[in-house]
């Protein structure tokens, strides 16, 4: 059946099954590519998008639990202000190499700051430790977050 | 390429997104569309437009080791142009353009060659554009070439103030016939070389744009996923599908010899698809095949003598007359790659052609493959290189490739064959396994005057590249074990090639030296321990003759406060080594709680890799190796039952995570000799510092990985 998804702040309609999981339908079938495929089972944070604000995991949220919720994904969190912060403070720290979890690393660390402004380490590793990252940026992805948590602090 | 061959290449990559095109666009060269072919291309790395576009071909491909960065670096250089000014292509498959001269002339990317290959001949591109763009100027104005000179994009007159932009040059400079090779700048003059440039990829990857080839989307396309032989070997017996096809989404069941897909409208719906099927195997020859049995055979072998790598002095003499006598075994276990970037390919079989999109770090071979199961000459397959995430030796291998042309033979239109994490898991091929004997002999002052060292395992080199297997040897079986930069009078050396049954192998982050090195560096502590001498000083006494391998130990150990006091549980290792042409000392610092588990908290790397490029580029790959050998030291093991691989996903695969990485400090020596390797070298080193770190802290001497929290519980345990 048909299910609406507001993604990015547009609604869009897919015809999937009611267990089709959040990932599938961004990547397969609205062509948003950000968002990757690691793991499946919630074991590695790569497909990790907001949904109403909160870090989850699209491998494991079927599309029939998102009605009414406002999903973000990679494409847009630039638009929110921890976002934009997150995004820069990567490019600042030089955080990528293959890149390819770093769309779920941005997004679990700014849904930290939205809602823990100046994270402690615990704070971090609470956030972060359900993202691997294979190439080992960890300790960039540390201080690019509190880099991030500084402009914000700043005002900036 | 051919023009014809670049064209098409061009279009297809706008028609299906752009891929590398869009998404490396830098801001200030405007617009995503493909273009920027230009008259002017002097080699196959540099093609100016008249529209001014400078666009460098990438013989090598970005999987995460910055080689998108540094490659270009080298060739602005000399071309004299900045970094903003350029835009990147990934080369397409054309093993006699874009050949590896240190990997046989495959176009391969690996072994950390990239730089070492690149460091002459891509600076050469570079200037001999630029010379042409300077003589094309001096021709028009009609001046000496020698009264001009380049700069960022333009060449000047200086005496006159004039100056003509490359793409107002194009035009005249491919009229001029290209010089074979020209003079090179001094180091001294180096603006870009040296300095800690931008990655040029990250724009790309923190917005999401980055196009991966997982991310491929061409019209039409189909998602695809598999289930192949939970036995290497295994075939399909028999197969209901009825289940699966009732899968809303599901439009098709391929079923091959050894291996069943199921083609959706999406992942969701394949994955669906997939859980339903009823497959029932014949796990052929290697159905009771397990671990263990691999490593007996292994151990069995390495009774017989091997073929000698290399043999120094006399060592069965000097072992008899030594004073004390070491010996031990070691072995590592098989490891999956596990990049996260799960395996998958794009293909799109048709009568006429094919086209694979895919991210390969061999795209001659890439093509090969396709060409071959589809059933096509090479000119009718288009390969489209994408990003990678994440390499490690996994994408040296086609088989991900051919499995996907099986499929797509069976598909009317383009179709996307994604691994789950399981299959990518289960169907890896392996880092091998390895059993080492190692004797030592020390004289009355405990210093080593007999090393004997024989190791048996699977030889990678000999199926990837037979010509390098020669007389039961290969480099890179041997790579870290021989060579050593220590001053031993007597030593000796032995391979044994012995290929599991059942497990296929192949070349993972550091391959060899992530054997030898930990085999080496680790007996070499346990000589020191022997000797009752301080491991740094140990080492130092025996490498007068290494002087580059002596100043990385030095500062290493200086840098690490070595011979400071620790807590009591916590205790630092030391390894230092020579291979992939950099030198590598690590210290790492381990704490072991008292129910045996293992905390890397600090690494201290100093390193001499020669001239460096980006030095940002070696700190950030130093720190990754490091955390990619702790994942292995603390984690990293496949086992085998039932002929069946008992890993599947991160859950039963670990990887090292934020909250358990340590701090990394990363000093780089001045060096005025060539560069050489660095995307591997940390991955080796740090395995032994950890293990040797352990014995500090607890005096357990660990000589298999990975580390076994049961081995060093202490008291309660608790």
């Amino acid at each position: 059946m048909a299910f609406n998804v507001k993604i990015n702040g547009k609604q869009h309609s897919v015809d999937v099954d009611e267990d089709t999981p959040l990932l599938w339908v961004l990547r397969d079938v609205l062509g948003l590519t950000g968002t990757k495929f690691g793991c499946g089972m919630a074991l590695c944070g790569a497909c990790t998008v907001h949904v109403d604000g909160v870090a989850t995991r699209s491998c494991v949220t079927p599309v029939n639990a998102l009605q009414g919720s406002e999903v973000t994904t990679i494409e847009a969190v630039g638009k929110t202000v921890a976002g934009a912060r997150v995004q820069k403070a990567w490019l600042d720290h030089e955080v990528v190499q293959c890149g390819y979890c770093q769309s779920g690393q941005i997004m679990s660390a700014a849904a930290l700051l939205a809602s823990t402004p100046k994270p402690t380490d615990a704070d971090i590793d609470g956030a972060m430790s359900g993202n691997v990252c294979r190439c080992g940026t960890y300790g960039r992805i540390r201080e690019a977050i509190k880099q991030a948590a500084q402009s914000g602090s700043k005002g900036g | 390429m051919t023009d014809l061959a670049r064209r098409s290449f061009l279009r297809t990559g706008a028609a299906t997104g752009g891929g590398l095109l869009l998404s490396l666009t830098l801001p200030l060269t405007g617009g995503a569309q493909a273009a920027g072919d230009g008259p002017f291309a002097p080699n196959a790395f540099v093609r100016i437009g008249e529209d001014g576009r400078i666009v460098l071909v990438m013989p090598y491909v970005e999987m995460g080791q910055g080689t998108y960065t540094a490659i270009p670096m080298l060739i602005a250089e000399e071309l004299e142009v900045t970094l903003n000014q350029v835009r990147l292509e990934h080369a397409p498959p054309d093993e006699k353009l874009y050949g590896n001269p240190l990997v046989a002339g495959v176009q391969a990317t690996g072994g950390s060659t990239a730089i070492m290959a690149s460091w002459q001949p891509l600076r050469q591109a570079g200037a001999i554009a630029r010379t042409l763009l300077i003589a094309a100027a001096a021709k028009r104005w009609n001046v000496a070439p020698e009264a001009c000179r380049a700069q960022a994009g333009e060449v000047l007159h200086p005496a006159t103030g004039r100056s003509l932009k490359y793409g107002a040059l194009a035009a005249d400079a491919a009229k001029l016939p290209v010089p074979k090779e020209v003079a090179l700048k001094d180091p001294k003059d180096f603006k870009i070389i040296g300095t800690p440039a931008k990655r040029l990829d990250a724009p790309a990857k923190v917005d999401g744009s980055a196009v991966y080839g997982i991310d491929a989307r061409p019209p039409g396309v189909k998602i695809a996923t598999l289930a192949q032989s939970p036995v290497f070997g295994g075939r399909v017996k028999s197969l209901d599908d009825a289940a699966a096809k009732a899968v809303k989404g599901v439009r098709q069941i391929v079923r091959l010899d050894d291996a069943v897909a199921v083609v959706a409208d999406h992942m969701g719906a394949a994955k669906k698809g997939l859980a339903a099927l009823k497959i029932d195997w014949d796990d052929g020859p290697h159905a009771k095949l397990t671990t263990d049995q691999i490593a007996r055979e292994l151990e069995q072998a390495t009774l017989a003598a091997g073929a000698v790598a290399e043999t120094i002095g006399d060592t069965a003499k000097a072992l008899a007359s030594a004073a004390t006598k070491v010996e031990a075994t070691y072995q590592l276990p098989f490891l999956a790659h596990a990049a996260l970037e799960p395996m998958n390919c794009t293909v799109h079989v048709r009568k006429d052609g094919c086209d694979v999109w895919v991210g390969t770090q061999v795209a001659a071979r890439a093509q090969a493959a396709a060409a071959k199961v589809a059933g096509l000459p090479l000119d009718k397959v288009v390969l489209h290189q994408h990003l990678i995430g994440g390499g490690f030796g996994r994408r040296l291998e086609i088989d991900g490739v051919t499995r996907a042309t099986e499929i797509a033979r069976h598909v009317d239109g383009p179709v996307k064959v994604v691994w789950t994490r399981e299959e990518d898991i289960q169907h890896d091929m392996y880092r091998p396994y390895w059993f080492d004997r190692l004797q030592a002999g020390l004289d009355e002052k405990g210093r080593p005057v007999a090393w004997n060292h024989r190791f048996a395992g699977s030889s990678i080199i000999a199926r990837w590249l037979p010509p390098g297997f020669n007389k039961g040897l290969d480099p890179d079986s041997v790579d870290g074990a021989i060579h050593l930069p220590y001053g031993l009078p007597n030593m000796h050396v032995e391979y044994l090639r012995v290929e599991p049954p059942g497990i296929p192998t192949a070349f993972w982050r550091s391959v060899g030296p992530s054997h030898n090195v930990f085999v080496v560096e680790s007996f070499m502590d346990e000589l020191a321990a022997t000797a009752k001498q301080d491991p740094v000083a140990y080492r130092l006494a025996l490498l007068e003759k290494s002087p580059r391998a002596k100043a990385v130990l030095e500062l290493a150990a200086a840098k690490a406060g070595w011979g400071q006091a620790l807590p009591q549980g916590v205790g630092r290792g030391v390894s230092v080594q020579h291979v992939f042409g950099s030198y590598l000392a690590q210290v790492a610092e381990v704490e072991v709680a008292k129910n045996g588990s293992v905390r890397v908290r600090r690494v201290v790397a100093a390193v001499d890799c020669g001239i460096v490029v980006n030095p940002d580029t070696v700190k950030a790959q130093i720190e990754s190796a490091t955390n990619f050998g702790i994942t292995a030291a603390l984690y990293g093991e496949i086992t085998v039952k039932d002929g069946r691989v008992e890993q599947s996903n991160f859950d039963t695969y670990q990887m090292l995570r934020l909250d358990e990485a340590p701090s990394i400090e990363v000093h780089i020596v001045k060096s005025s000799q060539a560069p050489g390797g660095m995307g591997e070298p940390g991955t080796s080193a740090i395995v032994p510092a950890v293990a040797n770190a352990i014995f500090a802290a607890t005096g357990k001497r660990l000589r298999r990985m990975p580390v076994d929290p049961a081995q060093l519980k202490r008291g309660d345990g608790r």
